[in-house]
């Protein structure tokens, strides 16, 4: 197929790759040093469906062809999306979410554990996944108390829709440091993190 | 007021202009060009673009002439210039069986099928300075008998030594795994023979000139004979993505070097040759060598050989080859350290006050 | 105005996607020390090429960037580090520490408290704080891995049975979020309790070395000690000769050929900060500055 007419099908990337990505890169910097906290986007290229504009700008800011990533709607109705993230990351889509470097749930709800994400090693914990959540709520006004690094007290967050063991899965998560996923929060405008490093109180 | 003493900014353009004016020298004398590097002083472009991980002529040239002829300097510049460069892919592995040859020379049989063939080598001359060489227009040689290269195929001594599977063999990896690449990974250990290699290809040839020379000298001894050492052009293929097969883009000089060791055996293994390997662009015979023994000597593990030497501590090699990283840490000590000097200064004093007054009091 | 031929900030974008990933792992797992694919820099290994790639890999147009080496805005690496950025991004410099969204650093943590706001980028030549204890990798990992650091105990223990105290100065390890024993790069010791639940985030590199590591905002950081041997740093009997200054670092400055020496803060924004607000040192102006002056602005 020729290149020029699939990319005319395509969803534009970043205006501008550098300073957008840049830009965007500090926002994640912002939420996963100080995790809870809700991050401010604007200016974000559209993104086919189901993904959100969030969460294809964090893939557009951090994934290429170093990083498989996966998503986790494998169906044909999906295929415009993946088709998006092929071609402005150039990465590769595997369909077992274990290979994964980043993983992308724009349905959290039916998310397969965290436990079965790469969780790195303890020689090597940075060898584990980074999961992009897409949420509908997400907010300081109430939900579970985190507390850790990049935190000075407490801070609250809720978000949703997420499975009901989330929070669970969270703390055993973070019981396994320094090995874990860490998880990115993507709403509409707006993101926040929370790294392996934060304890969480239901 | 006082002012301490910090380099401004005039100090560090003073000295740059400085710098430029030594490189140029008398310039009463002709500027020295690319060309006149790139063909005269050929064995230090050589050098330059291996350990620089880079093959320009013309760049290794200007590296080298910008560097005042300081070549772990000019494979800096060559480094870091290399950082700025967009990567296209990986080329096709080369086929040194296929090289047109301008040297191939085997210690281990007198005669082969392809011939022993000298090429341009120091090997037999006489180390005597050449004063006609410093006269003014110097010299114009004969234009040697056998010049033309060879187009021939020329099967490798170690392929040949194969027939009788008395040399190990190399096998392929298996197709899924994956060749790892040092410029775009951290090195990790244990490291398997690609990324040493890589390691070795892009080390300072002083350090693997001694340490192979320590393993002859018993520090790790590996028995070695030069199986072959071949100089000469291979061809170089890209396959582009929407291509789909590999198209030629080039030709590059490289020397080879396959050593040839014994090997015990071992319960699995029949007695056998085993093999060290050396590749470089361009001529750097010594290094291609080096490289093939110290390649060999890491190679202990796999052998199950007792290893304690230097040339076989994986890490230790490794760690240390890199005449970028070594030069800039070694020569970083010329940075100001007088916060931290500071710090040991008054620990220093504290330490010698606890000395000073017990004695004192002793004496009194 | 930044130089058109190369990219902003040097690298392109595929290193700096790596560079930022590594970060985001670093701040994830505190203390922990991500291996990373350092590049060739224009400038050498040790002279700051880990703090430029994670600086290059964070700043946009808008950050304020400050450099110092040894605390000071015009140390050479400090400007010549400083003059790279400005060719390669074009970003506004600041010699105010309060000014700066970006502050990277060799050998000191600036006196001036840094805020949420703030980044502030190590230069560290040896990441690895179990490195002179055990030169292996392999074998470092492994310590890591099993949080277990008894050597470097036995270490500062030897210290104290030898000396009566731990002779440790500079690059004073600490514990960071109770897990990862850190290097804290050699900044001297009595720049250790500031990183402890510093506002700014703090970001390691280490470009010989591949590796870069993460203290996030307010996190607990804990130099090593003893209950019977607390933790302690310098202290100094004199003042600032400038700006009279008693909770500072000072450097010590030699004056003449027979022993004659002051102390100056090395954190020159500090002490200039100081002077402008009417804070003086007992040696301030009194000092003819021609020796030094020629030392800075001659061939040498």
């Amino acid at each position: 197929m020729p290149v020029s007419a699939e990319a005319a099908a395509l969803h534009p990337g970043f205006a501008d790759p550098v300073f957008d990505a840049q830009r965007l890169f500090r926002a994640v910097l912002d939420a996963m040093s100080h995790p809870g906290r809700i991050v401010q986007l604007s200016d974000l290229p559209d993104a086919p469906l189901p993904l959100n504009r969030t969460a294809a700008a964090v893939c557009l800011t951090l994934a290429d062809f170093d990083t498989p990533l996966w998503i986790d709607d494998q169906s044909a109705a999906a295929e415009a999306a993946r088709r998006h993230l092929r071609f402005h990351c150039g990465c590769s889509l595997p369909e077992a979410h274990g290979e994964a470097v980043f993983a992308v749930a724009t349905d959290p709800t039916t998310l397969p554990p965290l436990a079965s994400f790469a969780q790195g090693s303890d020689e090597y914990p940075d060898r584990s996944a980074t999961i992009v959540l897409q949420v509908d709520r997400l907010s300081n006004q109430a939900g579970v108390t985190l507390s850790g690094p990049g935190i000075e007290h407490k801070t609250a967050l809720d978000a949703g829709p997420l499975p009901t063991d989330f929070w669970e899965q969270v703390r055993a998560n973070g019981t396994l440091f320094p090995r874990g996923v860490d998880l990115v929060f993507a709403a509409a405008d707006r993101l926040a993190a929370l790294p392996r490093s934060i304890r969480v109180e239901v | 007021m006082y002012v301490a003493v910090k380099g401004g900014e005039r100090a560090i353009e003073n000295a740059h202009r400085l710098l430029d004016e030594e490189r140029r020298g008398d310039p009463e004398i002709p500027e020295v060009t690319l060309d006149q590097i790139a063909g005269q002083l050929g064995l230090a472009v050589d050098r330059v673009m291996t350990e620089g991980s880079l093959h320009d002529r013309e760049l290794a040239a200007l590296a080298i002439k910008q560097a005042r002829g300081d070549l772990i300097e000019a494979i800096f510049l060559l480094r870091a210039y290399r950082t700025t460069l967009p990567r296209f892919g990986y080329a096709e592995p080369i086929e040194t069986a296929d090289m047109s040859i301008q040297r191939r020379i085997s210690a281990t049989y007198k005669d082969l099928p392809g011939g022993q063939v000298l090429g341009p080598t120091f090997d037999y001359t006489h180390r005597l300075l050449d004063f006609q060489l410093a006269a003014d227009g110097g010299t114009h040689p004969e234009p040697a008998a056998e010049a033309e290269p060879s187009d021939a195929p020329v099967p490798r001594v170690v392929d040949i030594l194969n027939h009788e599977g008395l040399i190990e063999e190399e096998r392929p990896e298996p197709a899924e795994a994956s060749v790892g690449d040092l410029t775009r990974d951290p090195l990790t250990f244990p490291a398997g023979r690609d990324l040493r290699l890589q390691n070795l290809a892009r080390g300072d040839e002083g350090f693997l000139l001694a340490l192979g020379y320590s393993t002859q000298r018993g520090y790790g001894r590996t028995h070695p004979f030069a199986g072959e050492i071949r100089l000469g052009d291979v061809t170089v293929e890209f396959e582009p993505e929407e291509l789909g097969f590999p198209v030629e883009i080039g030709e590059i000089a490289v020397t080879e070097c396959q050593m040839i060791n014994q090997f015990q055996g071992s319960a699995e293994v029949p007695p056998q040759f085993s093999r060290g390997y050396g590749l470089t662009f361009g001529h750097c015979e010594r290094k291609a060598m080096a490289m093939a023994l110290v390649d060999r000597s890491l190679r202990c593990r796999e052998f199950g050989e007792e290893a304690g030497s230097p040339a076989q501590d994986e890490e230790f090699v490794l760690s240390h080859s890199d005449n970028v990283q070594s030069t800039g840490f070694v020569e970083h000590l010329k940075l100001p350290h007088y916060v931290d000097f500071q710090s040991e200064l008054e620990l220093v004093r504290k330490m010698r006050a606890a000395i000073d007054t017990p004695m004192k009091s002793a004496a009194e | 105005m930044s130089d058109g031929t190369y990219n902003f900030a040097y690298l392109d974008e595929q290193t700096k996607r790596m560079i930022r990933r590594s970060i985001l792992k670093a701040v994830a797992i505190p203390g922990y020390q991500v291996p990373f694919a350092s590049r060739e820099m224009p400038m050498p290994y040790g002279w700051g090429t880990g703090g430029v790639q994670v600086t290059a890999g964070i700043i946009g147009p808008d950050d304020v960037l400050k450099v110092i080496d040894q605390g000071a805005d015009d140390t050479t690496n400090a400007i010549s580090i400083r003059k790279f950025f400005v060719r390669t991004t074009g970003v506004k410099t600041t010699e105010q520490t309060d000014e700066a969204s970006i502050v990277q650093t060799r050998h000191r943590i600036p006196e001036t408290a840094l805020s949420d706001k703030q980044i502030l980028v190590y230069q560290v030549p040896i990441p690895e704080p179990l490195r002179f204890l055990e030169p292996r990798e392999t074998e470092t990992r492994k310590m890591h891995a099993l949080s277990e650091y008894g050597l470097m105990h036995v270490k500062l223990y030897e210290d104290i049975a030898t000396h009566g105290h731990i002779a440790t100065t500079y690059d004073y390890p600490v514990k960071v979020n109770g897990r990862y024993v850190t290097d804290p790069s050699p900044t001297p010791k009595f720049d250790n309790p500031k990183m402890d639940r510093m506002p700014a985030l703090q970001l390691f590199g280490a470009g010989r070395e591949k590796r870069i590591y993460a203290i996030p905002p307010y996190t607990e950081v804990k130099s090593l000690d003893f209950d019977d041997h607390p933790f302690e740093i310098q202290t100094w009997d004199a003042a600032c000769a400038l700006c009279n200054a008693r909770d500072s670092f000072l450097d010590e400055v030699i004056i003449d050929d027979r022993g004659g020496r002051m102390f100056v803060c090395s954190d020159t924004d500090f002490c200039t900060a100081r002077q402008a607000e009417g804070h003086v040192g007992p040696m301030a102006g009194t000092l003819p500055g021609s020796a030094s002056e020629e030392v800075a602005d001659g061939v040498g």
